[in-house]
């Protein structure tokens, strides 16, 4: 029999609040939440030619890559050595969120800190090294690390060694909306009381040749090879597919008494999280963003908004000729008339497309709007395409006040979320 | 020689396992003294056999587990 709305009430009131009250990001934009979140309000550029490897042969050539990361800052040497880049991202990530969050794990807590970190792919490029060993030299000089330095759960586990949560731990690898899920999943379990602080979030490194070749085979990049800074230009009429990024974004999701009780500062309040699958097609989008807006329509139902009341959408925004109309299609299908009066930017415009490092990263920049009142740009928007005809906050961050901040995900295989972050109160 | 398989197992087991150069002693344990695992032990024997050009068979392996044992092993491979 299903719950009476009474009962519905009930178990809402239960659910516990949930704020982030800390943040650390690994971006193209900078290796920490300032220099990140500086950048995305200075409009910085973090996309250029590759420089991981040769790409003179791909049909593709740019990407956000992250410079100047040192993994010794945050681990010893030895465990730098057994662990993949997508992991030592989501390592310093997470221990720079600790450090903002002023959370002390100890013995006392261990086990009520859990931790959630998606990624895409994994360390695709860990694979690519053992599989050139293989075919040269033959199986038995394959690493005794390949595997648990490439499975695409490993950025969780070892974050929660290296910072001792002993807590829930699980991976999302939802493609695209891996990093969304991540922090979807760390929400509903602090809101129903299985942990007090979840360390969640995205990561990903795949600036490999490997995944350039599969991504260009589909022809989901942009080869505007000549003029990289222009290559990620989401909305824009010429845009031409995504541009490959890499990082990871971390937040600390805190029950609120657990927060106020330890005098934290709290950023802003996580109160939705909705998602939906196509069930349509492998990598192609459902029209009208059909699954979209029943993601965007769940979110806000789950923290109990009305469409009037969103201020602002960091947009999943890929900058590839099919996401980016179907996904205003899909915010005017929610949000009605009001889509017109609220800001939507795509901060892929400056990152690249980090994959399941994306919902991360673009998680902190919903977050940061929130406390911020400020809200980052989408660059590159020369000429929109007709058919995106939202306030896209071309060129330029602006002063805004933000009540409400919903950040959009979609993923291969049709995954869709949205995460809703509002102003605490 | 032996001098030389010494300072180039000790190169190796400082780069694998992570630790300072000063701290790979002939008579060091990998596990106890160098804080290798399993992983790192089979990663140590795969870098030994790729230096030297030899093959250590796994039986031999489990009763290399100090600096100097691998020395003599290499040493008499090698005679």
């Amino acid at each position: 029999m299903a719950p009476s709305e009474k009962q519905v009430d009930e178990i809402q009131r239960s659910k516990k609040r949930v704020v982030i009250t800390g943040m650390g990001a690994i971006t193209p934009l900078g290796n920490t939440l300032a220099d990140y979140w500086q950048g995305l309000m200075t409009s910085k550029n973090g996309i250029d030619r590759v420089t991981a490897f040769d790409a003179s042969n791909h049909g593709s050539q740019v990407a956000g890559q992250v410079e100047g990361f040192d993994p010794l800052e945050y681990m010893d040497r030895k465990d730098v050595k057994r662990a993949a880049r997508f992991a030592h991202f989501a390592i310093a990530g997470s221990k720079q969120a600790i450090a903002d969050a002023k959370l002390e794990i100890t013995d006392l807590n261990a086990e009520q800190v859990g931790v959630m970190i998606g990624t895409g792919i994994g360390g695709i490029q860990v694979m690519e090294d053992q599989q050139e060993i293989y075919l040269n030299k033959g199986p038995s000089r394959c690493s005794p690390f390949m595997i648990p330095m490439m499975i695409a759960n490993m950025a969780a586990g070892l974050t929660a060694i290296q910072v001792g949560a002993k807590g829930p731990n699980s991976c999302s690898v939802t493609a695209c909306a891996a990093g969304s899920n991540a922090i979807g999943d760390a929400f509903r379990l602090v809101q129903n009381g299985y942990a007090q602080a979840m360390i969640c979030g995205g990561t990903e490194s795949a600036v490999t040749p490997l995944t350039f070749a599969g991504f260009s085979s589909m022809r989901a990049m942009s080869t505007r090879n000549d003029d990289p800074t222009h290559a990620s230009r989401p909305f824009d009429k010429d845009r031409d597919g995504f541009v490959l990024g890499e990082g990871s974004g971390i937040l600390i999701l805190e029950e609120l008494e657990h927060a106020i009780s330890r005098g934290a500062r709290i950023y802003a309040e996580m109160v939705g999280y909705g998602m939906s699958c196509d069930a349509y097609h492998m990598t192609g989008i459902a029209p009208g963003g059909e699954g979209a807006v029943r993601a965007i329509r769940l979110a806000l139902k789950d923290g109990g908004l009305a469409p009037e009341d969103v201020s602002y959408v960091n947009a999943h925004g890929t900058s590839t000729p099919v996401n980016d109309p179907n996904e205003t299609a899909a915010i005017k299908t929610v949000l009605g008339d009001h889509a017109y009066k609220i800001t939507v930017s795509s901060t892929k415009s400056m990152t690249g497309h980090l994959l399941g490092g994306s919902g991360g990263i673009e998680g902190v920049a919903a977050v940061m709007a929130v406390a911020n009142d400020r809200v980052p740009p989408t660059i590159n928007l020369e000429n929109p395409d007709p058919a995106c005809d939202l306030d896209y906050v071309a060129h330029k961050s602006r002063e805004q006040t933000v009540n409400v901040a919903l950040s959009n995900s979609f993923g291969f295989g049709g995954h869709n979320v949205t995460l809703a972050f509002k102003k605490y109160k | 020689m032996s001098d030389d398989i010494l300072g180039k197992v000790q190169k190796i087991v400082s780069e694998q396992l992570g630790v300072d150069e000063a701290e790979v002693k002939p008579e060091a344990n990998f596990a106890n003294d160098l804080g290798a695992d399993s992983l790192d032990t089979v990663e140590l024997v795969m870098a030994l056999e790729e230096e030297f050009d030899i093959e250590i068979p796994d039986e031999a392996a489990e009763s290399i587990s100090t600096v100097q044992s691998a020395v003599d092993f290499i040493k008499s491979k090698s005679a």
